[in-house]
């Protein structure tokens, strides 16, 4: 154990949670919400297989308003590995015209993301789902176990989490109980670029500075990845060589101006960075403690 | 896998850590200030940034209990719930690094209605840095957490005196609590004990050696952190123990055996056993997904696959053909108890230990440990949070060994059949512990003769009566050689005391002699 790298350790650790899932549970699916996060975890899970095929389907819950260059990724990178992919839109969001832009984001992502995720789980019946959360990202993350249970209502009980003591993970569970589990909770947003790096894992070119349409608004600099996003008065759009830490709705991901184009140019500034990755997450801020209100609903 | 795609990830050349990684653990009694020790370690390693600061400085005004200034314990008390009531309920994990060193932090729970998540936090750290109030010394709860700390294994501590500002930084003072602490733990075997003065809120001694207590000679904590050195375990086992967790067969052409090596290593053209059934076999592969390797080490995840086609599944534990680690029927094992409601002799749970799930009765319990003088004491149930020594037994052998000798197979969960809550965390103890007050009055026959109905019962039925044949026979002799009945009677009582005087001491005469003879370690827990 002591003859291994950090990231030796960690990768391990990964691949133990993925196989005692696989071995323990009926019906699996991987949340692939696209980037960083999730490509290190759909690595890991080939992985942790090989040399069999990916056992259980990738799941993205698509809001919708998803970068373009998202979806493009999305569809190339599936059809490489020759994964099996399920799409869900939540469809009754959509008639009612739920969108970022006048719903707001809390509802915009309650209803589109919370809500289309639930939906999925239950009409797949999946009994497990993975997740690419980490421990370090947020406060409320802190506290989640690896294997969480979830009520047959989805919801998350922070006062009642069973105690996760060595690698010992309790598996059972009632019928219509699931598992939201992850496998990168012991990841920090360094090793996962590390790891990208070590192991040459393409990510969304997102990631990358790059001279991009934005336009400045509330604080945030915000991509005008189409034109549903129609502009305020006094607004403009300009081109800012810009790069996103974290990938999500368009609309609800701040942009940072960078001029870091290559992986160790971002894992540099990262390093040298005094803001955290969340920072540029609208929905993070509706007040400190908003992510655990939102898990306890159901939120991944 | 990987081929870089067209537009995508330009990849280059990173120089990847190779930093080390410690885990660790603080704990001690509620406002210690542990939380508030973490969140300054987590500010002066420069792991808070600014938007971060920014929330803090908003919460310290709404939640903070120190005024003005910054409440550190806000940065990693995440549940809503801490925050109102200004204690920690869960065990959570922070992460920073340092250039030397990366440091995964479990901040554990004070309050002893807690002590299952504190126990948690611990049964992976490799230190402990146990926090104890200059003004309050050692507390019940600081021997709890030290002999938890010890149960799992954890061989360094730090003993963190804080809130040294409000006892004016007296030596004192600060050498009592260190003298107090060092006795009180002596019986629990902790490799090293780091005594370091702090005022967490300020800083004192955390990142750099502070000039209000000029008499402290030792290692501001963060530089000792970077530095302390944590050898593998003294008795970890030497050779292969590896817990089937899944088998992988994508065809009719591939069957391997997925898992994580506990202990030793695994070397291509091996002999191995497979536990319980004992059938032998060799290495034949050791399959990554970056390639088959000749050898693979503890903590590794790899998939491996045998020369002879035997049946192998989940919960299997493949071993070196030499390793003596046996299947077992049953256990004695010490154990924290998690449940509201007490454990009783006669209960029976689910057990998982590595990989294996089995039905698990509790026969015996044998003691409690007092947890103010770490000594057994008989008792009838187990409470919340008591710690005590069972025997359990299980209704299909599986792979199990002493905790010292291998993290991964002598440590266990029990689980509640009707609820699946965890209700118990269990470390395997070694077959017959020497017990002073192991229930005494029962016990000085039962040793002798054995539980009802087991084989040791059985064994005394047969060597008793084995005795009594010879007893007769020896009587029979005599009297019709010497036709005297009392000199037979004589005869036959000589032998019935003297035999086993005589067995008694060819025996040690035969250990004496033939010591360097004796394998290193007898029973069934050698590998």
């Amino acid at each position: 154990m002591r003859g291994l790298t950090h990231l030796q350790r960690l990768e391990a650790e990964s691949i133990h949670i993925f196989r005692e899932v696989i071995a323990t549970c009926d019906n699996p699916v991987l949340m692939y919400s696209i980037g960083k996060d999730s490509a290190v975890l759909l690595h890991l899970a080939i992985k942790a297989f090989y040399p069999a095929p990916l056992p259980f389907p990738l799941l993205h819950v698509d809001t919708t308003w998803k970068f373009r260059e998202m979806i493009t990724f999305r569809d190339r990178r599936v059809a490489e590995l020759g994964c099996k992919l399920i799409v869900h839109i939540n469809e009754d969001g959509l008639k009612a015209g739920v969108n970022p832009f006048t719903s707001g984001s809390r509802l915009h992502t309650d209803v589109m993301k919370t809500q289309g995720l639930k939906q999925a789980l239950d009409k797949y019946k999946f009994d497990a789902a993975f997740g690419g959360a980490r421990r370090d990202e947020e406060k409320s993350r802190a506290k989640e176990r690896v294997f969480s249970v979830r009520s047959v209502e989805h919801r998350w009980d922070p006062k009642n989490q069973r105690p996760e003591p060595w690698h010992l993970f309790n598996t059972r569970k009632r019928p219509g109980e699931t598992f939201r589990v992850f496998p990168l909770s012991n990841w920090t947003e360094s090793d996962v670029w590390d790891y990208i790096a070590q192991e040459d894992i393409p990510v969304v070119p997102l990631y990358f500075a790059k001279p991009r349409p934005v336009v400045e608004r509330d604080g945030t600099l915000i991509m005008r990845d189409d034109d549903r996003m129609t502009l305020r008065p006094g607004e403009t759009v300009e081109m800012k060589s810009v790069r996103f830490r974290t990938l999500g709705c368009y609309p609800l991901t701040g942009a940072v101006e960078s001029t870091a184009g290559t992986l160790a140019e971002i894992i540099a500034e990262m390093r040298g960075s005094r803001s955290s990755e969340r920072e540029g997450r609208v929905i993070d801020h509706d007040g400190s403690a908003s992510m655990e209100q939102k898990k306890q609903e159901g939120y991944f | 896998m990987s081929a870089a795609l067209a537009n995508a990830a330009p990849v280059a050349d990173v120089a990847v850590r190779e930093a080390s990684l410690l885990r660790l653990l603080t704990c001690g009694s509620v406002d210690d200030g542990k939380s508030t020790l973490l969140g300054r370690m987590l500010f002066d390693s420069h792991a808070v940034l600014d938007d971060q600061l920014e929330a803090l400085d908003r919460d310290s005004r709404k939640f903070g209990t120190h005024g003005e200034h910054l409440d550190f314990a806000l940065l990693v008390d995440g549940l809503s719930a801490e925050r109102e009531q200004g204690i920690t309920i869960d065990v959570a994990y922070r992460y920073f690094s340092t250039p030397k060193r990366s440091f995964i932090v479990a901040d554990t729970p004070g309050h002893e209605q807690y002590t299952r998540n504190m126990a948690t936090g611990a049964s992976t750290a490799e230190l402990a840095i146990i926090l104890v109030d200059a003004r309050k010394g050692i507390l019940p709860q600081t021997r709890r957490h030290s002999f938890i700390v010890s149960m799992v294994g954890v061989r360094h501590v730090v003993l963190a005196v804080n809130k040294m500002d409000l006892v004016d930084f007296d030596q004192k003072t600060y050498d009592d609590i260190v003298a107090a602490y060092t006795g009180a733990v002596a019986s629990l075997g902790f490799e090293t004990i780091e005594p370091i003065p702090l005022c967490a809120r300020e800083g004192d001694n955390i990142a750099e050696r502070s000039a209000r207590t000029p008499w402290f000679r030792g290692t501001p904590l963060l530089e000792y952190l970077e530095h302390v050195s944590i050898g593998e375990a003294p008795d970890q086992a030497k050779r292969l123990h590896f817990p089937v967790q899944w088998v992988n067969r994508p065809n009719l052409d591939f069957r391997g055996y997925a898992g994580t090596i506990a202990t030793g290593k695994v070397v291509v053209g091996e002999g191995v056993m497979v536990l319980p059934n004992q059938r032998h076999s060799k290495i034949a592969r050791i399959v990554t997904a970056d390639g088959d390797l000749q050898t693979a080490t503890a903590g590794q995840a790899v998939t491996l696959t045998l020369t002879d086609e035997i049946d192998v599944s989940r919960g299997d534990v493949i071993v070196h053909e030499a390793s003596i680690m046996q299947a077992r029927k049953g256990m004695t094992a010490r154990l924290l108890w998690m449940a509201d409601e007490p454990l009783r002799v006669g209960q029976s749970f689910i057990i998982k230990l590595g990989t294996v799930e089995a039905n698990a009765d509790v026969v015996r319990l044998r003691n409690a440990v007092d947890i103010h003088s770490f000594e057994d004491r008989p008792a009838d149930v187990l409470a919340m949070n008591a710690i005590g020594v069972i025997d359990l037994n299980f209704d299909k052998a599986i792979a199990a060994t002493v905790y010292g000798r291998d993290r991964e197979l002598g440590s266990f969960i029990l689980i509640d059949r009707m609820t699946n809550q965890t209700v118990a965390l269990g470390t395997v103890e070694a077959d017959r512990p020497k017990q002073a007050n192991d229930n005494v009055r029962r016990h000085a026959v039962l040793r002798v003769v054995g539980e009802p109905g087991s084989q040791q019962r059985w064994k005394f039925y047969t060597s008793a009566g084995r005795r009594a044949i010879q007893a007769v026979m020896l009587f029979l002799v005599v009297a019709l050689l010497a036709r005297n009945g009392w000199l037979a009677s004589a005869v036959t009582l000589a032998d019935l005391v003297l035999r086993p005087v005589a067995d008694r001491l060819a025996a040690w005469g035969g250990q004496v002699l033939f010591a360097d003879h004796q394998p290193p370690v007898v029973g069934g827990h050698a590998d």
